[in-house]
């Protein structure tokens, strides 16, 4: 006779509760992936495998523009977000900082503040400056939200440091400049790679502060899929979002494989 | 070669002397150490010479040179670490090669000289292994290996033992005793372990609380302690407190009283003159002591005292008995030698018969701290005063 016992109930559970977890997160995923390669204008019934849409992907103007504004975003905010991050990170390591409270408090503000309110603010501000939005007021406002990410990934790098390595940099002879590059920043580069990768998707990912700052004739990928729905064309979109996963995926493997190879030759 | 000077150098975080006007000359070559409790100020001495803490005042010179402006990277010495702070991200060679590499040293040298000092510390098949793929005692061989590359006047060791186990911590000392012989310079080691520092040592200064308490050889230290602090740090010892009555030639005559009217007298060799009828205090170490339960032939220079066995504890190379004598429990050392057959084994509560050379009981002319006297019949163990843990030892 099979005995009720807890922990085969709560196994039993588990694994119930994952499927359904699994299959609530990715179903919908699954569903535009395979209706990417659907033989029809509508999405709502299957009539045939094509690859039509992905041929006109390769050839909209709009679509390529908007990925590479995305791209070259995307990479601008990652390097300032990720040197800025750096030097606020290494500004606040001194604990005797004064007012370092106070910093710390500013940097953690971005984190929780809405997106809706920081791309009202800076729609406001750049329009308070007569600033014409397009290209630099969509890269200002993402090295703003990205920094403080970038900041405090690396700032948690070098929580617990070990400092007598610096000292021991030091007593062989090597200048603060040197110890920083071959000692220091050796060292805190899975925190600073970490700050990178997160800023790049944040920004890949952002809708809402681009919306209210890139005015028009400046679409980043989102701002682009949004207007392409909102005039009903889904298919396109259907087969850019697949390759959008695939193209994160290969992402996550990549920086799977270079992390490993980071750690062992720092 | 050159010796170093440390003339009266203090430094204080926030307001605790760590080091308070240490005055101190090492001779060029010599095996140096450092020793005290923790929080004594031994490793912010090490610490200033090495160049990572600014003095309040005073001068370290090396040679004719003051060296306590330089930094670190400027200082013709180099430091072993306590965890031995190697660089995680670097192997074993690369580690090595470091010092050399920041000067710019051209690379054939590099690789002859790295090779060199691996195999001086016999790690030279390890080189391409990283930190952590290496045990607590290669570490240790890197960290020396690492330092010595860059011919330092002055090696700098921060209790460099401290993180291996015992066995492993004795061969290592060997292994430094010979690297010291080998090259030659002058090494200045920092322990709280006075063990480590008695077998290691050309000569050791023993700190406490930010101050120098005494300096000299080993043996000098362990036999003619200066203080109180140096009889009980180094080695273990019985304290006795008596009233000088007598000064003959060479020895001093102390009454010391044991119960409330009884005394016995202990004569001593000395080293100042103590007054007559003034209080003073003699320490006698453990081992000194010869126990019978057989009185022994009275001797002229002989101190004869009887007692009652109070314990009695084993402890392999030695048995340590607790010997009641008046109000004083008097330990004894005791190596299990069979030379005389009619010893039988001493046992609880047994009348037994202490007696010890004149020159064995060493006069110190100072009192035991009362406020941190014993309690009747308890041993006295005196307590260091700990410094501010933020002060104290940098780990």
């Amino acid at each position: 006779m099979r005995r009720f016992t807890p922990a085969k109930f709560f196994k039993g559970m588990n694994l119930t509760v994952f499927t359904f977890a699994m299959l609530f997160l990715y179903i919908p995923i699954l569903i535009l992936v395979v209706f990417s390669f659907n033989d029809a204008r509508i999405v709502t019934s299957w009539k045939g495998f094509t690859l039509k849409y992905y041929a006109q992907l390769l050839h909209n103007v709009a679509i390529r523009d908007a990925f590479l504004n995305t791209m070259l975003i995307a990479g601008l905010s990652t390097l300032f977000s990720t040197l800025l991050g750096l030097l606020i990170a290494l500004g606040l390591e001194n604990k005797k900082l004064k007012g370092r409270k106070g910093f710390m408090g500013l940097l953690y503000a971005p984190l929780v503040i809405p997106d809706i309110l920081m791309g009202v603010s800076l729609a406001l501000l750049f329009n308070f400056l007569r600033v014409n939005t397009g290209m630099w007021t969509v890269l200002i406002a993402h090295i703003t939200f990205c920094v403080s990410y970038a900041a405090i990934v690396i700032q948690s790098r070098l929580e617990g440091f070990d400092y007598s390595l610096i000292e021991a940099a030091m007593d062989l002879g090597a200048k603060p400049g040197t110890t920083f590059f071959k000692v220091k920043l050796p060292l805190i580069m899975p925190g600073v790679i970490a700050a990178a990768l997160l800023s790049f998707t944040l920004s890949i990912d952002d809708f809402i502060i681009t919306f209210f700052t890139s005015g028009r004739g400046f679409d980043t990928l989102p701002i682009y899929v949004e207007g392409t729905i909102r005039r009903g064309t889904i298919t396109t979109i259907n087969a850019l979002s697949t390759l959008v996963i695939g193209l994160t995926l290969l992402l996550v493997v990549f920086t799977k494989r270079i992390r490993k190879s980071l750690i062992s030759s720092f | 070669m050159e010796e170093i000077r440390i003339v009266n150098i203090s430094k204080d975080f926030d307001g605790f002397m760590a080091v308070d006007g240490v005055d101190l000359t090492i001779k060029p070559g010599e095996l140096f150490s450092f020793l005290g409790p923790s929080g004594c100020g031994k490793t912010t001495l090490l610490r200033m010479i090495a160049g990572f803490e600014m003095p309040l005042k005073g001068k370290i010179f090396i040679g004719d040179q003051d060296i306590v402006d330089l930094p670190p990277y400027k200082r013709p010495v180099n430091t072993i670490f306590q965890n031995y702070s190697l660089f995680p991200h670097m192997t074993v060679w690369d580690n090595v090669a470091f010092g050399l590499k920041v000067r710019k040293t051209p690379l054939p040298e590099i690789k002859d000289r790295v090779s060199e000092m691996l195999d001086l510390v016999k790690m030279g098949d390890q080189h391409s292994k990283y930190p952590d793929q290496i045990s607590g005692g290669q570490k240790q061989r890197v960290a020396i290996a690492r330092a010595l590359i860059n011919n330092p006047k002055v090696l700098l060791l921060d209790e460099p033992l401290a993180a291996l186990d015992l066995k492993l911590r004795q061969h290592m000392l060997i292994e430094l005793m010979n690297i010291h012989d080998a090259v030659g310079i002058t090494f200045i080691y920092v322990t709280h372990d006075q063990s480590e520092a008695m077998s290691i040592s050309d000569r050791v200064a023993v700190m406490n609380r930010g101050k120098i308490v005494q300096e000299g050889p080993p043996d000098d230290i362990y036999e003619r302690p200066s203080s109180i602090f140096s009889a009980y740090f180094i080695g273990e010892t019985n304290l006795i407190t008596g009233e000088v009555i007598g000064i003959e030639d060479e020895y001093v005559q102390l009454k010391c009283p044991m119960g409330d009217d009884e005394y016995f007298e202990i004569d001593s060799t000395f080293h100042f003159r103590p007054e007559i009828g003034s209080q003073i205090t003699v320490s006698l170490r453990p081992e000194k002591i010869a126990i019978s339960s057989n009185k022994p032939k009275i001797a002229d220079d002989m101190n004869i005292v009887k007692g009652v066995i109070e314990d009695i504890l084993y402890l392999g190379s030695h048995t340590q008995y607790i010997v009641r004598v008046g109000k004083h429990n008097i330990r004894v050392f005791s190596q299990h030698k069979r030379v005389y057959f009619d010893d039988k084994a001493l046992d609880w509560e047994e009348e037994v018969w202490l007696f010890w050379h004149d020159t064995d009981s060493w006069l110190i002319n100072e009192l035991p701290d009362e406020s941190r006297m014993p309690a009747e019949g308890k041993t006295y163990i005196p307590k260091f005063k700990k410094a501010n843990a933020s002060a104290g030892e940098q780990i």
